[in-house]
């Protein structure tokens, strides 16, 4: 996967974003690379990216978020130097929070970014309401480049349903995902699959979002 | 059916305007703000209204003027919030008017934090407003649910003429899980089929006052009573509970909403170390299920009641099996989870109670 050393994950919110950042965090790690990841969610109260610090200290990540994550203070405070950051690794992936609401957050660090190489990942899933047309993705995505000052240059496709996921749920969005990235005019990136899912061709996953009540 | 992946509050909103709701007045507080985002995107795309008010106590008299014509509205907020809201919860309850009222519950009293809660119980149940009344509330368990029981909501307020309102916690509203919308057009909501509605006379009857207020005691008293008389008939149609494995457990572990879905979890882990467990779940929280939570109960030795709060449903069901059988409370409170192992451990720590027995 030949991406540029700065990745921004955006897209609409729950369509998967917070999993393929993670996702692509470990991958990197895996293959030797010095990796950050930074939780940019200015959005989301919970199910975010700062939820897995143990997961990333035990794969070697660092993870940057913002100061009050996860705590009772509902402030968003953004305090890490992402330039500071990206001159000291090799890959920064960058987990940005949903829609254009959550892309405000990457708009001041677009100068940066684009002077580093930046690759904005757009995140599509089939089955999520109000994103399951090119017509509306395009939309917001439209929205995330005008609010965040970049461009998107590679369409994930992150298609699923939750726990009730089948192979033939993730091979069916394959033509709306290549739909998606035609509109747009950029390249379809990869097709996400939980790995036991078995999808050939696609990149696997790990779900490491879980509901509570699978302990 | 299609099914599309919804967050929790995006399906809360979505289920209110298929169910014809055709005015949002809202404020944002976390963890429920999706749907006043959500609102503020959708209304004006089906002709409906999204006004984010000045406060929720705005918000909630906005709600109280336009129940009173007749069109199905809808607030939301989150704990301190609601609390805000009380005093027009009251009025619009005293007015006789329905409306559907959203509570996504984070941690308290006060402040308290953002993270997901079950401590509101007893001001829904008991206190959503000062004098002689009672809300529906309805807890929801799955997404789908808050989707099906918004629909619900809208029915049974126009049904009984009184607020219901939606019980549900962070945990639910921010979650995603499929849901599936029965197909057809929005539903048209309209003054039709309330004469008590104020919505133009156009000189062809007597006009109506919408009003909480009596000028003597016995008039009150007999708006009181006529209401109560209502009650009792949406206590025989309305309690609904769901019970899983119960008919011969030892051990009933009863839990609402999100926490269900923990203590199913646990009632499973049980079962495959051999122990008898149960679950029961009430779906409405007033009027409280006590019929179904006494059957769930019929066989069992020991009731075990887990919550997101420091057991504010606890009386209600040693009321409901009629302090038979030994009840016990697990909880986490102050925005704390409960785990399914922690509550299993409960269930372990029971079950060596019985044999020792």
């Amino acid at each position: 996967m030949h991406l540029k050393k700065a990745v921004a994950v955006t897209g609409h919110y729950g369509s998967g974003k917070t999993n393929i950042a993670v996702n692509l965090a470990l991958h990197f790690a895996a293959a030797g690379e010095n990796v950050c990841i930074v939780d940019l969610d200015i959005v989301n109260p919970y199910f975010r990216t700062a939820d897995f610090g143990e997961l990333f200290g035990s794969a070697g990540v660092e993870l940057a978020a913002p100061k009050y994550a996860n705590t009772n203070l509902d402030i968003p405070a953004l305090t890490f130097d992402i330039g500071a950051l990206l001159d000291r690794h090799d890959r920064v992936l960058i987990d940005v929070g949903g829609d254009d609401a959550g892309a405000v957050a990457l708009g001041q660090y677009s100068d940066t970014l684009r002077s580093h190489g930046c690759d904005m990942l757009y995140v599509v899933n089939k089955y999520r309401f109000l994103t399951r047309t090119p017509a509306e993705n395009l939309e917001l995505l439209h929205d995330i480049e005008r609010v965040s000052g970049l461009k998107a240059t590679g369409i994930v496709n992150c298609s699923n349903l939750g726990a009730e996921t089948t192979a033939r749920d993730v091979l069916e969005s394959v033509p709306f995902a290549e739909e998606c990235a035609a509109a747009a005019g950029v390249p379809l990136i990869f097709t996400a699959a939980e790995g036991s899912l078995g999808v050939e061709g696609a990149f696997p996953v790990k779900v490491y979002i879980r509901p509570f009540w699978e302990e | 059916m299609e099914r599309n992946l919804m967050k929790g509050n995006e399906a809360l909103a979505e289920a209110a305007i298929r169910a014809g709701c055709k005015c949002f007045f809202g404020y944002p507080i976390t963890p429920q703000t999706e749907i006043s985002a959500y609102m503020a995107k959708r209304m004006p795309k089906v002709g409906g209204v999204f006004l984010q008010a000045e406060s929720e106590v705005a918000a909630i008299n906005m709600v109280y003027g336009c129940a009173s014509s007749g069109i199905r509205c809808m607030t939301s907020s989150s704990s301190p919030g609601i609390s805000l809201k009380s005093e027009g919860v009251s009025y619009i309850a005293g007015s006789d008017l329905p409306c559907v009222i959203i509570n996504v519950m984070r941690g308290g009293p006060g402040l308290g934090g953002i993270q997901p809660s079950q401590s509101d119980y007893w001001q829904a149940t008991r206190a959503l407003g000062h004098g002689d009344f009672q809300v529906l509330v309805y807890a929801p368990s799955t997404v789908q649910e808050m989707a099906d029981y918004v629909t619900k909501a809208f029915d049974m307020a126009d049904k009984f003429r009184m607020p219901a309102l939606i019980l549900a916690d962070g945990l639910l509203g921010q979650m995603m899980e499929p849901v599936t919308f029965a197909d057809g057009e929005i539903k048209m909501s309209d003054a039709s089929g309330k004469p008590w509605a104020t919505c133009g006379h156009g000189n062809k009857r007597p006009h109506n006052i919408v009003n909480s207020l009596y000028l003597q005691a016995e008039e009150l008293e007999y708006h009181n009573v006529e209401r109560f008389k209502r009650y009792e008939q949406v206590k025989a149609e309305c309690p609904e509970a769901e019970s899983y494995l119960a008919d011969d457990a030892d051990i009933v572990v009863a839990a609402y909403g999100s926490t269900a879905r923990l203590a199913r979890s646990a009632v499973d882990a049980a079962r495959s170390r051999g122990i008898k467990a149960g679950l029961v779940r009430p779906i409405t929280l007033w009027p409280f299920p006590d019929k179904q939570i006494k059957a769930a109960c019929a066989n069992a030795k020991r009731v075990l009641v887990t919550e997101m709060s420091m057991g504010q449903m606890v009386d209600d069901i040693k009321l409901a099996i009629e302090c038979r059988l030994p009840v016990s409370f697990f909880g986490r409170t102050g925005g704390v989870i409960p785990k399914p192992s922690e509550i299993l451990a409960q269930i372990v720590t029971l079950d060596e109670e019985l044999k020792g027995e």
